[in-house]
């Protein structure tokens, strides 16, 4: 116990102190995005890993808080910033509506619904012009010429939001949540509401997932529909970072989420321009073996199976 | 004025496409006594339970709890009325720890994670299944799952409790405890509805014993009368306790 509180004070004062020693915008880019994906895996990962609902369509609530903070400030005038909290609340309500939908039925009804929503969404950023400038994209312009107060405000986004998985976790809701996916019928028979339930998780989820959207437009300042509510980019990515550090456990997405922004970078820039061009296309491919590759041999990602792994590299010859 | 029955199944029936599972039962349950379902496989008695617990709807009848009727409610619903249940397939929530099980139930009554903890260590203390505690609920043998649904059955605090074959497949050691804990439970209060196919279990502990065959009800009364009635063995005929 205590011993895993020193990690943790360790980890977050290098975290503090790395945007001041390391000044690098590159690197404080790459950081910030990894941050941001702490938030949107460990949403996945409540949903999906904790209470079993599987998600295949997390861009539909980044995209949601996206374009709620562009549309705000783009149409309304007013700050992007207020997105934060508006871009969460819309994600949730299309998460409640889905939720509504599928919920009551069992079966793969809901994973599928969350694909289609994500593709309906992105088709609706794409047509409906007036509202969201189509294809073109919404571009506002950002508050800060530094990446500081965007660091740490992903910094703080990031530890909010594990700091609410893991409250939520030793709850009561936590024990639901387990229990419906280990067992509905059980569960149903020890006196919990599964399809109530079901909706509280997805309701979190899709609230820090459309607040990391939200935050997203405010750093990027640039949003279109084929980014922010890409199948690839966002919901597969979700999934990823989501198993890659290990479902279920409240590390397992922060660790993932810092590995795949390093798996993704490192492929985007062809190895650090090491290898010709075609590898940085390539990199769908290679996610798509980096998740047979854990699935195959660390099916509990690396904070579940680190026994595993440690085992592995201190086994001396 | 009559009294209002405690509970009371009134004419219930299930079909299922061609098949009518449950034709026409109907049974009053008395307070604090031990109430036996029997009948051959397949006669209908898991069913009885799912329309109890409303795990499946009831094609017709109705189901009457202190004088109100629960037909419709959801499942859980029933549970926080304070009907229990266990299941003959048992259901252990597999990846959790047996006082995870056992907490997930608690939360039925209480709400916060300390209170739960606490109902869940005097329950599991009850059923003698403390030991166990901190293992995987999938880690444990027959025994221990059947413990296990009758305890996180018990956490829910149930008024009436449906006990679904919890001593098949156990040895005769495991059987007596089992026989001692239902007894145990008895005395606490809780009204039990008991089916089990082991006649020394059922016929040793139960108060009143009502018999069913394809769905339908052959007969009642005390375990000594229903063991003798000539339904009842033609029913079972062929089977060691005939
Ligand atoms: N969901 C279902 N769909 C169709 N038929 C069902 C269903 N559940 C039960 N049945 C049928 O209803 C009948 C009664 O089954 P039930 O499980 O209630 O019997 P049982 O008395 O509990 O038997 P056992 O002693 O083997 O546990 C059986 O013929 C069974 O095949
Ligand atoms: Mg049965």
């Amino acid at each position: 116990m205590k011993r895993s509180r020193v990690i943790i004070a360790f980890i977050a004062l290098a975290l503090v102190l790395f945007p001041l020693v390391v000044k690098s915008d590159y690197y404080q880019h790459l950081v910030i995005l990894a941050l941001m994906w702490v938030v949107i895996g460990g949403s996945w990962n409540l949903l999906a890993g904790y209470t079993g609902q599987v998600s295949f369509g997390h861009a539909v609530f980044f995209g949601t808080g996206a374009y709620t903070a562009g549309i705000l400030a783009n149409k309304l005038g007013i700050s992007a910033w207020w997105g934060m909290a508006f871009g969460g609340i819309t994600a949730a309500l299309v998460g409640l509506f889905i939720g509504w939908v599928c919920f009551r039925l069992r079966g793969p009804y809901f994973a599928l619904a969350t694909i289609a929503a994500g593709e309906i969404f992105r088709l609706i950023a794409t047509t409906w012009e007036s509202l969201t400038e189509g294809m073109v994209g919404i571009m506002i312009l950002q508050t800060f010429r530094s990446k500081l107060p965007y660091y740490y405000l992903a910094l703080l986004l990031a530890a909010a939001s594990m700091f609410v998985f893991d409250l939520v976790m030793k709850s009561k809701w936590g024990f639901y949540f387990i229990s419906i996916r280990e067992d509905q019928d059980a569960a149903e028979s020890l006196g919990i509401n599964t399809t109530l339930y079901k909706n509280v998780s997805l309701l979190i989820s899709s609230f820090f997932t459309g607040m990391a959207g939200a935050f997203y437009m405010n750093y990027m300042a640039f949003i279109d529909p084929h980014v922010v509510f890409s199948l690839h980019y966002i919901s597969i990515m979700a999934i990823l970072v989501g198993i890659i550090g290990g479902v279920a456990t409240i590390w397992g997405p922060a660790l993932g989420a810092f590995i795949m922004i390093g798996v993704q970078e490192t492929f985007r820039s062809s190895i650090f321009g090491l290898a010709p061009r075609w590898v940085s296309q390539s990199h769908a491919l290679v996610f798509g073996l980096l998740v047979m590759f854990v699935i195959l041999y660390m099916a509990n990602g690396v904070v579940g199976d680190w026994p595993k792994i440690k085992r592995l590299f201190l086994r001396r010859p | 004025m009559i009294a209002v029955s405690f509970f009371e199944v009134r004419e219930i029936s299930k079909r299922f496409g061609g098949l009518m599972a449950v034709n026409g039962v109907s049974f009053q349950v008395e307070p604090g006594e031990i109430f036996g379902l029997i009948g051959p496989n397949g006669s209908g008695k898991t069913t009885i339970f799912n329309l109890i617990n409303q795990y499946y709807p009831l094609t017709s009848g109705d189901i009457v709890f202190h004088g109100k009727s629960i037909k419709g409610l959801k499942t859980y619903q029933i549970c926080h009325l304070g009907i229990g249940r266990t299941f003959q397939v048992v259901k252990p929530l597999k990846r959790m720890t047996v006082l995870e099980n056992v907490m997930a139930s608690a939360f039925s009554r209480v709400n916060t994670f300390g209170e739960a903890r606490k109902l869940a260590m005097e329950t599991l203390a009850f059923c003698n299944l403390l030991p166990e505690q901190d293992k995987a609920a999938k880690s444990l043998p027959i025994a221990g799952r059947k413990r296990l649904e009758i305890t996180r059955a018990m956490a829910t605090k149930p008024e009436l409790l449906l006990l679904d074959e919890t001593a098949a497949g156990l040895n005769p050691g495991e059987l007596d405890e089992a026989i001692d804990l239902i007894k145990r439970i008895r005395d606490r209060g809780v009204t039990i509805i008991i089916v089990e196919h082991i006649m020394k279990v059922i016929m040793s502990i139960s108060d009143r014993i009502h018999a069913i065959n394809y769905g339908q009800t052959i007969t009642e009364g005390k375990p000594e009368d229903v063991a003798n009635n000539k339904e009842v063995i033609e029913a079972y005929l062929g089977e060691s306790y005939a």
